[in-house]
């Protein structure tokens, strides 16, 4: 397989050798604020699914067809979160009009999305690896369900334990993320798959 | 203490309102760069210049902007900010830039900076936001760094990238990976929140500044500015409203 460029290689990367919650830290706000119940983490998974994918695209177009050929690679980072500010906007009011269904399903997690580090980081790892368009998107779609795959496992966990007896300065945030330590414990494991 | 003096200012962000350890904010950086005191120091300094800079800027310009576009024009006073940060550290500190990597474009979508402009800086002058601004960001570079120490310390047996004899080879080496920063983190917080708890029974009365899970309470000094669980309750009835006006 030829490493790092083969798309399947970089599905298998992001979803679960370098998790983007687990390992890279990034979107650790909502892994940490909304994975109270199993339904609210799979609406927001999918929600984070839909906008990065289309992130990842838009960027990638912008980047190799606007700012390369015109020398403004140094503006990345505040092209990059306008467009990504503006398209959540722009998903929204898309969704709201063309699909209400899937509007009624995501649309109370995409204002929450503008300001996830997870979004911004994607593409900004997307143009650092030097991927394509195709690579790009899959890199994005593929991150975004490992996010929402940590996410749900995390929910799940919760739901589960919110009615154990917890010492009282350990309930709460410090006891999820000793939940999130040993959940990054067991994707280590998957390291070995590199 | 008068409020608003820069004094004030300096100590409210750094022992008061600290924002990692007190209002869990910024968990992102505070998570991913900590594997060394050094890259704590490095990464709190630069997030200090934008912080500060950001403030006082938006501090200036809070009379000019209008409401309704504040956060996006916040966004691009932050984002140019962090521009000129980064192309900064890639010039005179290559090694740290190599080390913090994608985490200072990341700056941007730092909840602390965001969380700052729209709380403080975008109702008050300018020289108090200034100092704000240096008050939080010192703040955040204490404990990111002491988080940093202890991670180094345990899981690599160096201090500030100085091993101490042959203890490197006893270490544990999970504490500079991913799994050792929550561990220490909650560690930190349960530490902290004891300490409160203590402080708060001998007193007798509840500490001004807490971390709250209840729905929308004081969500701009809080946690999860950019997502949190009070927010998104908002949405959600904001959300169910709309669809029954239908």
């Amino acid at each position: 397989m030829n490493s790092s460029s083969s798309l399947i290689y970089i599905i298998v990367f992001s979803i679960l050798i370098n998790n983007v919650v687990l390992s890279q830290f990034l979107g650790i706000c909502p892994f940490l604020g909304v994975s109270n119940k199993v339904a609210t983490a799979a609406g927001m998974g999918g929600a984070v699914i839909f906008v990065i994918t289309i992130a990842s695209a838009v960027a990638a177009v912008i980047y190799h067809f606007v700012l390369l050929p015109f020398n403004l690679d140094y503006l990345n980072t505040i092209v990059f979160i306008l467009v990504i500010a503006a398209l959540v906007q722009l998903v929204e009011m898309f969704l709201k009009k063309s699909s209400p269904g899937l509007y009624k399903a995501l649309g109370v997690y995409l204002p929450l999305i503008t300001t996830n580090c997870a979004v911004l980081g994607v593409v900004l790892l997307n143009v650092q690896n030097g991927f394509n368009f195709v690579q790009s998107v899959v890199n994005g779609f593929a991150t975004a369900c490992g996010f929402a795959l940590s996410l749900v496992i995390m929910a799940g966990l919760r739901e589960k334990m919110e009615y154990n007896d917890i010492a009282k300065p350990v309930k709460g945030m410090p006891f999820t993320m000793f939940t999130a330590s040993l959940m990054a414990i067991a994707f280590c494991g998957f390291a070995g798959l590199k | 203490m008068k409020p608003n003096t820069p004094i004030e200012r300096l100590f409210n962000g750094i022992v008061k309102e600290n924002p990692t350890l007190v209002i869990i904010l910024g968990m992102c950086p505070t998570l991913a760069v900590t594997t060394s005191a050094m890259n704590g120091i490095g990464m709190g300094l630069s997030t200090t210049a934008v912080l500060a800079m950001a403030n006082l800027f938006i501090s200036l310009l809070r009379k000019i902007i209008p409401d309704e576009v504040r956060i996006p024009a916040f966004i691009v006073v932050i984002a140019s900010f962090v521009t000129m940060v980064d192309m900064l550290m890639e010039a005179y500190t290559p090694a740290l830039y190599e080390q913090l990597g994608i985490y200072i474009p990341l700056i941007v979508v730092n909840c602390i900076i965001f969380g700052r402009a729209e709380a403080y800086a975008s109702k008050n002058g300018p020289v108090a936001s200034l100092f704000d601004g240096i008050g939080m960001g010192l703040g955040f570079t204490i404990s990111i760094t002491i988080i940093g120490f202890i991670r180094e310390l345990i899981g690599s047996g160096a201090v500030f990238g100085h091993p101490i004899g042959s203890l490197p080879d006893y270490m544990p080496s999970i504490f500079v990976m991913a799994p050792g920063a929550f561990m220490v983190l909650a560690t930190m917080i349960v530490v902290r929140a004891n300490i409160i708890n203590h402080i708060e029974a001998k007193r007798g009365t509840r500490l001004p500044v807490e971390h709250t899970d209840e729905p929308g309470a004081q969500c701009s000094g809080c946690a999860f500015v950019g997502s949190c669980a009070g927010k998104f309750q908002k949405y959600e009835a904001e959300f169910k409203k709309e669809g029954e006006n239908k």
